[in-house]
């Protein structure tokens, strides 16, 4: 656990949450505990429903867990901290802000005293990164799916945050646009340094992207399977057809449908 | 459509209407007693023109100062109701319940209430019939946020006061406009009922009516179409400051 004592690293030790509804409570979480050593890239799948928004909620300090602690970078999350970035399957935009205007909006509540030129300044070199230069001053009507998801990722990143969330940011955009944006976030990874929460329900995603795929229990959660993805810092969108990844991606389909359980864990792969 | 086409083309179809019912007026041979014709208009504008100042000023600021109040209440009622889902339940079914009320009827009841206060009464009545659509675009927008806003900036630790000035309140604005448009129509109708089914000396209303009395036909036409311009240049204004503050959401 040493490397989760500084920066910003991420631990969720025997975390269980409950939700109050009028039902009485309702359990999500079981004594989920994971790691994200600092600067490590985290995939976390599972069944639909099952609570990984609500992990992410947790990490971001927006929800306080039943029982168990999370700590970022070594000290324990008691509230929402400026050290952490989001972005979601929606990419909202302010519709009466250009692309800049967006992008430097974080900065504006956790770096009031940030000149206005060094937070533009700021925003195109991330533009750049997502290869957008040149659409500063668009606004948001104007922008594609993929187009907004990537200035999201900026707006995520623009405040140099520790930890980098992002639930299922690509999950409502067409195959090719998904795999340019993988291709986005793995140029933003060698530039930008974060630890990265990924929730997604692409295995081929999780794979090309992360260092480590968690895979979750059906509700309430656990932490049913880990595994490390041997592929190196320099991955193409080709080596998704090896053999051995076809391999892994069957492995972790396999991982998931014990996790709905639609079977045991016991059960053998059967090739087809 | 250019600049000058959307000036021309109005104004071609406004001449067109008058010449139509210039026409219809001649080829029946109706008297002036039954249906005033547009060139029986001017004399009668000019004839009474201090009154139509006046008046019209009357009904002017009598708009105003209700819709005013409107979009004050409005907003903070709206405000309360976008944030709360207690006070939104709890206040629907009795906004919904006063806004079905036909206001002519409302109109008697407060010239009652308020005898001799015929500026407050008026007002009163411009308010009341025009807050409604002020205070259900309010709430709505404040209530329909998505909740990735929320969470974008919450977790950053922004407080509430600045998520509202940030995004909630500029988000609102488009939905906001819209029901102005609507509002400043309805204020106008409400100062002209208390004008009209309550005469007291004031107002356009009060020139209609006068003109009713004296069967001057060609005067009340005159009122109506002095009104008809009053509630287009206060439509045109609500246009323009919508074009200001929210022309982002129009779509190109
Ligand atoms: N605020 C809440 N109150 C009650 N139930 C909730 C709340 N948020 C989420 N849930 C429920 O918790 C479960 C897990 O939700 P979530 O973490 O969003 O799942 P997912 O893995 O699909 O992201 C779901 O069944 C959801 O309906
Ligand atoms: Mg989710």
């Amino acid at each position: 656990m040493s490397g989760t004592q500084e920066g910003g690293g991420i631990a969720l030790r025997n975390v269980t949450h409950f939700f109050e509804t009028p039902d009485g409570p309702f359990q999500v979480l079981d004594d989920f505990t994971m790691v994200a050593e600092v600067g490590s890239f985290l995939a976390l799948v599972g069944p639909s429903g099952c609570g990984k928004s609500t992990v992410t909620r947790l990490v971001s300090g927006l929800l306080t867990p039943s029982s168990g602690d999370i700590l970022l970078g070594g000290s324990l999350v008691t509230g929402p901290r400026p050290n952490v970035g989001m972005a979601f399957q929606n990419p909202v935009m302010l519709e009466w802000r250009d692309v800049v205007g967006n992008i430097i909006l974080p900065l504006e509540i956790v770096a009031r005293d940030m000149p206005q030129k060094a937070r533009v300044e700021r925003a195109r070199e991330l533009l750049e990164l997502v290869s957008l230069s040149g659409f500063e001053n668009k606004r948001p009507s104007e922008l594609s799916g993929g187009m907004r998801q990537r200035v999201s990722l900026c707006r995520a990143l623009v405040h140099r945050p520790d930890v980098l969330i992002l639930d299922e940011p690509f999950g409502a955009l067409d195959a090719f646009t998904r795999e340019e944006l993988w291709l986005v976030m793995q140029s933003l990874r060698k530039k930008e340094q974060f630890t990265c929460l990924l929730i997604t329900h692409d295995l081929r995603e999780s794979v090309f992207l992360s260092d480590e795929v968690l895979v979750m229990s059906d509700r309430p959660a656990r932490l049913q399977y880990q595994t490390t993805i041997e592929l190196g810092t320099e991955r193409s969108l080709k080596d998704l057809y090896s053999v051995e990844v076809t391999e892994l991606l069957a492995h972790l389909r396999h991982q998931i449908e014990v996790a709905q359980g639609r079977i045991g864990s016991e059960s053998q792969i059967i090739d087809s | 459509m250019n600049a000058l086409g959307r000036i021309v083309v109005p104004i071609v179809a406004v001449l067109i209407f008058l010449g139509i019912w210039e026409w219809i007026v001649w080829v029946n041979q109706w008297p002036n007693y039954k249906m005033a014709s547009p060139s029986d208009l001017g004399p009668a504008f000019w004839k009474f023109k201090h009154l139509f100042l006046q008046y019209g000023f009357d009904t002017l600021w009598r708009t105003v100062a209700g819709l005013g109040l409107s979009i004050i209440f409005g907003t903070v009622i709206g405000m309360i109701m976008g944030f709360s889902r207690v006070v939104r339940e709890g206040l629907y079914p009795l906004l919904i319940g006063f806004n079905a009320i036909p206001k002519a009827t409302v109109v008697p009841v407060v010239a009652l209430i308020l005898v001799g206060r015929d500026d407050l009464n008026t007002v009163l009545i411009a308010f009341l019939i025009s807050f409604f659509p002020i205070v259900v675009s309010v709430s709505i927008g404040l209530s329909t946020l998505e909740p990735e806003y929320r969470d974008i900036l919450r977790s950053l630790g922004a407080s509430k006061m600045t998520i509202f000035w940030k995004i909630a309140l500029p988000k609102t604005l488009p939905e906001f406009f819209g029901a102005l448009k609507i509002a400043v129509t309805l204020a106008f109708i409400g100062t002209n009922l208390m004008e009209i089914v309550e005469p007291h000396g004031k107002g356009l209303g009060h020139l209609f009516d006068s003109g009713k009395i004296s069967a001057n036909y060609p005067l009340m036409f005159a009122v109506m179409i002095a009104l008809a311009f009053l509630g287009i240049a206060l439509y045109y204004i609500v246009v323009v400051l919508e074009q200001t503050f929210a022309g982002w959401a129009e779509r190109g």
